[in-house]
């Protein structure tokens, strides 16, 4: 209700003041001025307001800037962060000066120079000279700042060297899932055709090859029962040799991925990724050591996302399809930070920022920096993928595919029972 | 259709007043003059541009009240996207994609090209028509069908587009990702398809007709800027929309035909999808191969616009014709080699990112040119405060506040941390959304006369001007800092990220300063539509122009000219030129002897 009363009140509001204009318009015309004719009084006018909003503009610029510069993102967490701090201020100070010199001339002028009687503009088709100079003088600035800018990217991006915490994150409509080598170093080999209830990433052994097909030879066998021994309309059957046909397709795939599996093992022994998966870590928890450079491989199972850690000034997109990775050394940990912010609940968040869907602005996981300790620590307490003994402790993600499937079989059990009774 | 007798052949408007009577249909529906269609493009884009400012009001409020239910929202969407006045989160998505769709192409691209393209271009380079009535007919339809088809989508089923204006797949491919890549998608993809070529078939009209129907004397450095900008405009648009259009072909085959250009490794709603090797990448470059240069479809022929209303008001010729030319050149040759800023966290080649580094920022080099050059030809000038005079100088503003913006986020270095975040929303906006629609709407204010015989009132003008220059900062100018925090963009809402509360009261501001700016509208659309009918007459060269088109009598004719066409014997900004009775000589008044040509 007061939503409408407020659109009412500002309908009414224009209304009033288009019904101002037309007096004005009404007994302008009485005295005979046109239209077009802008009155000294109106330029007098607009030219005084072009100083004012200089003025106002100026203030707005410099309140939001005093209130809002400390709630802006506190120092940087990361080592290149703070380079990326450096030169941004430094890009600031250019462009601060750039915008007070043109803006001043133009709201200036713009103030200064309004239409009187009798007055001539001045003829100036032309200066060459000048008109080098603020062709040159933007063009070293600018040659200063691509020159700064680039050594910076080239050193967030060199592909970098020694001794680096490998970390993988796993990005899906809507959530991060973080996988850690292991005890071995090395992440396994994924695929992603064997991704089910148990393998979110699809990690690629021996075992989860198996299990998918065996999950595959299940449903197989289910549907040709189904085709066997009920009544089904023509549409639900030829749905079902059409789930046959694709179910087929994959095992042939997932067959052709055991043989490469096989042959990689038999050529590499050890130092094949299909043998690493097994004791990798599949947390929903991410957590990095401090001052240990950390590289980040990032994927995706569905659309895009993008990793973005803007307390590590990091952003990396996750493309379905192929790796992207980001380098960087975390030098604040989260308790130091907590200290720094005078939050003491801050945390460092993980946050997608590609639109994905529904609920893209809730995907989110913390990140944990802290000492090498602690974090050891932290590690060994987690489950491998799969635990050497057995142990069904594989993180319990989503049984989707399992009970929509179910779903499924039941809507088209429902509707076969209708039919019969009809 | 009785449309196809009424052509306008070049040349055979020599019959003086005595043109054939025509039909409703062929005078205000198909019609082939040029004038028509330019008024039926204008008013089309002002119907899409109040559905899309009406849209950016509604998540507006959602963003600032987040989860609070309002009447408005729910009188508009209804119970199943605004159940209690709460948006759904993925009519949200919607509404964002769009407004971005519409504003982009429908406004700025369709409405602005299309309306001042087809205004200026045959009476400013002094033609009949244009090359092709008939095709520029087609043209108008064909957006006009486009725009329908736009519309259409926001009522099917499962919404309309949502995964953002630029439609990024595997979000659009795929209806299980986001219910509004079922047939919503569709209908957008076919609507683009159909717009691209409505705009290829304006986009070579406007060439042809600049470079083959110029008037005897109207070389092409005596083209006002307006042409210069309208023509590049038009090359641009030649030269990239056809690349988007193959993207969304692409895009559709994927969608429907089991194609993979975009699509690999992919397990979604529980099922792993067949289609392999395809890269999302790729759709990005083609997007963008089109996306980039569209920036510059839509501001360089603002930047024209602005550029005339500003000599002529000013009463002094534009500083620097030629160096303008030569950096209308310049940004549109960069244009093309510059995509890849678009794309710098996307994991491509670090080393290809820097190359785009320096295309980018090159490109501040002819447009501080244009600055500078604006500014001085204000310096000692006689400004006459016309509305349009108001918002080409607003423009300058704008121009200046985005610009410099678009150094940060052209640095891939700094584009890690503010990239798709809220400070990027805020430099387009100002860059590309401000400036090309103060473009627009100086040139509706400075060419109204020449389309409606009319003028708008000077006084609404003023209001309308002041209300939204001062919106228009309060909308952006805190949003650089909503990003700067790091609130990325296309969020429903922030209220999971507690590091983000401390810059949250800025988004109650921003809606509060956007519902002023978009009522402020309203003055406008009044002002407008009771010009049209009831606005005093117009006098034939009300601003002491230098132009041909006010040469042209007040009342539309075909051909435009009476008589014989013009002849032109200088450039169009002989403002104020010493030794000269008055401030201005029109370029169809010849050379005197002795006299410089400039």
């Amino acid at each position: 209700m007061t939503n409408i009363l407020i659109v009412l009140a500002l309908v009414l509001g224009v209304l009033a003041i288009a019904q101002l204009a037309r007096v004005y318009e009404l007994t302008s015309r009485l005295r005979g001025k046109r239209e077009e004719d802008i009155s000294p009084g109106d330029n007098r006018l607009n030219a005084a307001l072009w100083w004012v909003f200089m003025v106002v503009y100026y203030i707005f610029f410099f309140w939001l800037f005093f209130r809002y510069r400390d709630r802006m993102l506190p120092i940087s967490g990361s080592e290149h962060g703070e380079a990326l701090d450096k030169l941004l201020n430094f890009n600031w100070i250019i462009l601060f000066i750039a915008f007070f010199l043109t803006n001043t001339l133009l709201f200036w002028f713009a103030g200064k120079y309004y239409f009187r009687q009798g007055r001539r503009a001045f003829y100036y088709p032309h200066n060459n000279k000048l008109e080098l100079l603020w062709t040159v003088v933007p063009a070293a600035v600018l040659a200063v700042i691509i020159i700064y800018g680039l050594r910076t990217w080239n050193e967030i991006t060199e592909p970098g060297t020694g001794d680096m915490e490998v970390v993988e994150l796993y990005a899906k409509q809507f959530d991060w899932t973080a996988r850690y080598p292991g005890k071995d170093g090395m992440l396994g080999a994924t695929d992603f055709r064997l991704i089910n209830g148990t393998n979110p990433l699809g990690v690629v052994t021996r075992e989860t090859v198996a299990t998918r097909m065996q999950e595959l030879a299940d449903e197989l066998a289910e549907i040709e029962e189904r085709l066997a021994n009920e009544v089904l309309p023509d549409d639900q059957v030829a749905e079902l040799h059409d789930r046959t046909a694709y179910l087929q397709r994959m095992r042939g795939r997932i067959t052709d991925l055991r043989t490469e599996m096989e042959q990689d093992i038999a050529e590499k022994g050890e130092a094949s990724p299909y043998l690493a998966g097994a004791d990798d870590l599949v947390i929903k928890e991410f957590h990095l050591p401090l001052r240990k450079e950390a590289k980040l491989l990032i994927r995706s199972r569905d659309v895009i996302h993008s990793m973005y850690l803007p307390h590590m000034r990091a952003q990396m997109n996750a493309v379905p399809g192929m790796t992207t990775t980001f380098r960087m050394r975390p030098t604040v940990s989260t308790d130091s930070m907590r200290i720094v912010t005078g939050n003491p609940e801050f945390n460092y968040v993980l946050l997608c920022n590609k639109i994905c869907g529904a609920s893209h602005y809730n995907m989110q996981m913390d990140l944990v920096v802290e000492s090498q300790e602690a974090y050891d620590q932290w590690m060994a307490g987690q489950t491998p993928f799969q635990a050497p003994a057995g142990a069904e402790e594989a993180p319990a993600d989503e049984a989707a595919p399992a009970t929509e499937e179910g779903t499924a079989t039941e809507e088209a059990a429902d509707a076969m029972t209708a039919m019969n009774e009809n | 259709m009785g449309a196809v007798t009424t052509a306008a052949n070049p040349g055979h408007a020599h019959h003086e007043e005595h043109h054939h009577e025509e039909s409703f249909v062929s005078k205000y529906i198909f019609s082939h003059d040029h004038k028509m269609i330019s008024k039926q493009f204008l008013v089309t884009a002002v119907f899409m541009a109040c559905v899309a400012v009406m849209m950016s009001i509604l998540f507006r409020l959602q963003l600032a009240w987040p989860g609070e239910g309002f009447a408005i929202t729910n009188f508009f969407l209804g119970d199943k996207w605004a159940p209690e006045g709460v948006l759904n989160p993925n009519m949200y998505l919607a509404l964002v994609t769009i407004h971005g769709t519409i504003m982009v192409f429908f406004v700025l691209t369709g409405g602005l090209s299309g309306t001042f393209s087809n205004l200026l271009i045959p009476l400013q380079v002094g033609a009949r028509d244009m090359a092709s009535g008939f095709i520029n007919m087609l043209s108008y339809w064909f957006f006009f069908l486009s725009s329908v088809l736009m519309l259409a989508s926001l009522f099917v089923e499962g919404g309309p587009a949502s995964s953002g204006w630029t439609v990024y797949p595997p979000l659009s491919a795929l209806p299980q990702a986001i219910p509004g890549s079922g047939a919503g998608m569709t209908l957008w993809l076919l609507s683009m398809a159909i717009f691209i070529a409505s705009s290829l078939m304006g986009g070579l009209n406007y060439v042809v007709t600049v470079l083959n129907l110029r008037t005897k004397g109207m070389k092409m450095t005596r083209l006002p800027l307006t042409i210069w900008a309208f023509l590049i405009t038009a090359v641009l648009g030649i030269l990239s929309f056809p690349v988007l259009l193959s993207a969304a072909l692409l895009l559709l085959m994927d969608r429907s035909m089991g194609t993979s250009f975009y699509l690999s490794d992919i397990h979604i709603a529980g099922e792993a999808l067949e289609q392999t090797g395809g890269s999302p990448i790729l759709f990005q470059h083609l997007f963008w191969f089109l996306g980039h240069p569209e920036v510059y479809i839509v501001l360089l022929p603002a930047l024209g616009i602005t550029s005339e209303i500003i000599a002529t008001n000013a009463r002094k010729p534009i500083f620097g014709y030629r160096a303008m030319i030569g950096s209308i050149l310049a940004i549109g040759f960069l244009s093309f080699i510059v995509w890849g800023h678009h794309m710098f966290v996307t994991g491509m080649n670090p080393f290809l990112g820097s190359v785009f580094v320096f295309t980018t920022l090159l490109i501040a080099i002819p447009s501080a040119v244009k600055v500078f050059n604006y500014i001085t030809t204000l310096w000692r000038g006689n400004l006459v405060m016309t509305p349009a005079m108001l918002f080409s100088i607003g423009l300058v503003a704008t121009f200046i506040a985005g610009g410099l913006t678009g150094i940060i986020l052209a640095d891939s270095a700094l584009d890690i941390n503010v990239h798709d975040t809220y400070f990027v929303v805020a430099h387009f906006h100002i860059v590309m959304g401000m400036s090309a629609i103060f473009g627009m709407f100086a040139g509706i204010y400075h060419w109204f006369p020449k389309m409606y015989g009319r003028m708008m009132n000077t006084r609404l003008g003023y209001a309308h001007f002041w209300l939204t220059f001062i919106s228009a900062f309060g909308v952006f100018f805190p949003m650089h800092y909503i990003g700067l925090a790091g609130a990325p963009r296309r969020y429903y809402e922030y209220s999971s990220f507690p590091f983000l509360d401390s810059v949250m009261d800025l988004n109650v501001l921003v809606t509060v300063f956007a519902i002023i700016g978009g009522m402020a509208q309203l003055i406008w659309i009044y002002n407008f539509f009771y010009s049209i009918f009831r606005g005093p007459k117009a006098v034939q060269n009300p601003w002491k122009s230098n132009t041909l088109e006010w040469t042209t009598p007040v009342e539309h004719v075909h051909g435009n000219w009476p008589g014989p066409l013009p002849v032109v014997y200088r450039w169009p900004y002989d403002y104020s030129k010493p030794g000269k009775e008055h401030d201005y000589v029109p370029q169809t008044v010849p050379i005197e002897d002795g006299e410089e040509e400039h």
